[in-house]
């Protein structure tokens, strides 16, 4: 499914890594590790496309992902460090205009109702600046609950900024994915137990 | 067009539109420099009807493209500031197609106004009959051509600092034939000539603009997320 081959990063004149290489079948999670610095949300920008690599490249079921750019983004989700809410929309609203975007369909109601699963009902219609940083990442995560048809998940620091109940409840969704046969990216700091055999990936 | 491309273009022009009420002050700052700049010629130069009549379409174009040219700023530096430019990315519709949704909906907040308030602002300089109808009509086609030029600029400018200012220096010398084309057609239909000519080519910018600038801002858009 997901496939590195020889990743190489460079940021001015510093190299951040090189020679990463994995292949991740389906249902395998891989969690990546690092200091500060150390290039983990390069790697991710680079596994999603945004960012070219220095060397190597990226393959999706064996073929280069700059060559389908359109199938891959149909096929991937992408949660970066920054949540991409509108501070003046409501949390429904942002979810709504992000799903769209993503070419995901979803009701006004599965909106609400997802809200309201994680916890949000409260939040939904309140503008994203009257809520809390925890508050925002989770509304950004319910993303995810309309995602499950995308096979592959790349999530950058997704545990950041949670709550307990929070982090127990994304990890459970993390790990109904992989179990459906999904592939799972993220980065974190925290010790989270998946309950999966997850690959460490440790940058230098 | 799929449904998946019309969904999301609705939703990004329905979504920016809904933005730009929640900030009606930035809409209005537009709005209001255009009315006040082309206030001032009137007073500065003094209130002979022959005089205004003479600058009338130059003032007012040049105001028009000024007050159009101060909203790009915002055109796409919150989505970058808040990531949801890196989901418009990757998003799986062609980019350049979201690309000239956002322009659509942008030119709806700051352009559409400009071009309704046009005509009052016209007689204050002795424009009137066929010179106003042809500032409105020369103004609803050219300004939309600023907005998807403008896009070019604005999303090459993105993550450097002093951006506005580099937006301008680069937008401003593609401004010009659009300019000269939309102040030319007022002046000709004051003079009483046909202006049919200069819409043409207004209109004929506005389709080329139309094809080739969302590819453009596009490709900037990618390199400003690496």
């Amino acid at each position: 499914m997901l496939e590195a081959a020889d990743l190489a990063c460079t940021r001015g004149t510093r190299r951040l890594f090189e020679a990463i290489s994995f292949l991740l079948p389906r249902g395998e999670v891989l969690r990546v590790r690092g200091e500060n610095g150390s290039g983990k949300t390069s790697l991710l920008r680079i596994l999603a496309g945004l960012s070219p690599a220095a060397h190597g490249e990226v393959r999706w079921n064996e073929r280069p992902i700059r060559r389908q750019r359109e199938e891959y983004a149909a096929e991937m989700v992408f949660i970066g460090h920054s949540n991409a809410l509108k501070d003046d929309l409501t949390a429904a609203e942002n979810l709504r205009y992000g799903l769209a975007l993503a070419g995901v369909a979803a009701s006004r109601v599965q909106i609400g109702d997802a809200l309201a699963e994680e916890g949000l009902a409260r939040a939904a219609d309140l503008p994203i600046q009257w809520l809390s940083q925890g508050q925002r990442r989770r509304v950004a995560l319910v993303r995810l609950a309309f995602c499950g048809a995308r096979r592959l998940w790349i999530l950058d620091e997704p545990f950041s900024g949670l709550d307990r109940a929070a982090v127990t409840r994304l990890a459970a969704r993390m790990s109904m994915h992989v179990r459906e046969g999904g592939v799972v990216v993220y980065t974190t700091h925290q010790e989270i137990d998946l309950r999966l055999p997850a690959r460490d990936l440790d940058l230098q | 067009m799929s449904a998946g491309l019309a969904s999301a273009c609705l939703a990004i022009v329905s979504g920016d539109l809904r933005l730009a009420m929640r900030r009606r002050a930035d809409v209005l700052t537009t709005f209001f420099f255009f009315v006040i700049v082309a206030s001032l010629f009137p007073l500065g130069v003094g209130p002979e009807p022959e005089r205004l009549r003479e600058i009338g379409p130059g003032v007012l174009w040049v105001a028009a493209l000024l007050a159009s040219m101060l909203a790009l700023g915002r055109l796409f530096s919150g989505d970058f500031a808040d990531g949801a430019l890196e989901q418009l990315a990757l998003s799986p519709e062609p980019l350049s197609v979201l690309v000239l949704a956002k322009v659509a909906a942008h030119w709806l907040g700051t352009g559409l106004p400009l071009v309704l308030i046009a005509p009052v602002l016209g007689v204050q300089f002795d424009l009137a009959g066929r010179a106003l109808w042809a500032l409105t009509w020369s103004l609803a086609i050219g300004t939309p051509v600023l907005s998807l030029l403008g896009s070019v600029g604005a999303a090459l400018t993105l993550g450097v600092r002093g951006g506005g200012a580099l937006t301008a220096l680069l937008v401003l010398p593609l401004y010009v034939p659009v300019l000269v084309f939309g102040a030319g057609a007022v002046s000709a239909a004051a003079a009483g000539m046909e202006v049919s000519g200069h819409l043409s080519v207004l209109g004929a910018m506005l389709l080329l603009a139309l094809v080739a600038v969302p590819w453009a801002t596009a490709t900037a858009i990618r390199i400003a997320l690496e």
